[in-house]
């Protein structure tokens, strides 16, 4: 089949999905005049029953946290498959463990010192700011995943700025590995306490404090936040991390091929 | 106004999906999936909607405003992380496919089996 | 002009500049050029979202879409590079 008639297939399809689409849309109350009853009826209710002000992060954990752990763990997967799918391919091995060996090795411009002063300028601040929204969840737009990819960045900064020999030495595997299944296993470590104690699964035990929107109040959505925060970053470290240890096995391989 | 989102929304999936038709680099193809999924987050936001609505954070209004809705800002929320290590998880696989074949054009790439 | 209209204006263009992203994301065929437009269309989206009364989705999407995403891509891209 040619490319022509593969085009002419989709021209086809694409027609049927978007007839599909247009109706669908037609049965839709319109933008703007929301009618459903769930999301008013959340509004109404979430201040007395959690005592948290980010009612997206209440919603998140704690009237949806069933389906957050399941993304959750999606994340986890992911990440656990990367590095399955990344193994070493026979005949390549790994070069000499080193730092100092590897950075030498690598044939780059240096950075230059403008690109060096910000980025690690950068770094304590960004580290500070994603501890910060993993932390408070339930008050302002903040929460675990946000908090955890902004934690992540703080990393990257740091490989951003040369210091190959730093962002390999702040990656120990052990840690990062512990880290993920901390987290990942904490939030189901939570829900599992409510069934110790004779509650549903996930169910808010945790006191929930008397000021709405303090830190003390909302219960287990603090934990739960502070928990998927940490295994949030943890995964993305991992996950950039396989990609680099690839660039550097390909490195030897080449320089022995050429020699 | 009614249904403009909508209509923007039926694009880009039509836009992502030829892109992934006619592509003839697996990363360019994985680049378009991503297009495609954020028509969803587009679609989601604008079912949930509400005119003259605020962000639905009662930190310092009143404590029953007129708020959109917040059960969709939830979903799209973890979408959006969770999109990104399912797309590293594809990218390595590219990587791994180029590393065995050694070419990453999803025309030739067909032709191996096994 | 009412607060409604305003919004309604503002609302009609970011989508219209992300329906136009989105075409310009699909045609970009160079591998180092697309890392840049996807992360101009992630910012674009997180704009979107923000003028959807969306703030916890923006922030996800920055950091997410703006940042991380780019970063994986081109990690990706430089290990299937012809070796110069």
């Amino acid at each position: 089949m040619t490319s022509r008639q593969r085009l002419w297939l989709f021209a086809l399809g694409a027609a049927g999905l978007v007839a599909c689409y247009l109706w669908a849309f037609a049965g839709l109350p319109g933008f703007g005049h929301y009618p459903g009853p769930y999301g008013p009826e959340i509004m109404r209710h979430v201040l007395a029953q959690t005592n948290a002000t980010g009612v997206v992060s209440a919603v998140n954990f704690e009237y949806r946290g069933f389906d957050t752990l399941g993304e959750e763990f999606i994340l986890f997967t992911a990440a656990a498959g990367m590095s399955v799918v990344l193994r070493r391919l026979r005949g390549e091995r790994e070069e000499d463990s080193s730092p100092a060996a590897d950075a030498a090795n690598r044939q780059i411009p240096a950075t230059s010192a403008a690109v060096r002063v910000v980025t690690l300028l950068m770094v304590g601040p960004t580290a500070v700011i994603g501890w910060w929204l993993a932390t408070h969840a339930q008050t302002n737009p903040s929460g675990g995943f946000q908090g955890g990819v902004i934690l992540a960045t703080a990393f990257f900064l740091v490989y951003l700025s040369g210091e190959f020999i730093v962002f390999r030495r702040l990656r120990p595997d052990t840690v990062l590995d512990a880290s993920e299944a901390i987290g990942a296993g904490g939030f189901a470590a939570v829900g599992v306490t409510a069934v110790a104690m004779s509650l549903p699964y996930l169910y808010n035990y945790l006191p929930l404090g008397t000021i709405p929107g303090a830190i003390s109040s909302g219960g287990t959505i603090a934990l739960i936040s502070f928990l998927v925060g940490i295994e949030v970053a943890a995964a993305f470290v991992l996950i950039i991390g396989e990609l680099l240890d690839q660039t550097l096995l390909r490195r030897e391989a080449r320089s022995e091929g050429s020699s | 106004m009614q249904v403009f989102p909508f209509l923007v929304v039926a694009w880009i999936v039509v836009v992502g999906l030829y892109g992934m038709v006619t592509s003839r680099d697996l990363i360019h193809q994985i680049i378009c999936l991503i297009v495609v999924q954020s028509s969803t987050y587009v679609l989601l936001l604008g079912v949930g909607y509400v005119t003259g609505g605020v962000a639905p954070y009662l930190f310092d209004i009143s404590p029953h405003p007129k708020a959109v809705d917040p059960v969709v800002q939830a979903l799209a929320l973890t979408d959006v992380v969770v999109e990104a290590a399912v797309t590293a998880l594809l990218l390595s696989f590219a990587v791994q496919a180029y590393k065995r074949f050694g070419t990453l054009d999803p025309h030739d790439l067909a032709e191996f089996k096994g | 002009m009412t607060p409604n209209a305003v919004m309604d204006i503002l609302q009609v263009t970011v989508l219209v500049l992300v329906a136009a992203g989105a075409t310009v994301v699909v045609r970009t065929r160079d591998r180092i050029r697309l890392v840049l437009v996807l992360s101009a269309y992630g910012m674009l989206l997180a704009v979107l979202f923000f003028v959807f009364q969306a703030p916890d989705v923006t922030l996800s999407e920055l950091a997410v879409g703006a940042i991380a995403l780019p970063l994986i891509l081109l990690l990706a891209i430089a290990k299937v590079r012809k070796p110069q």
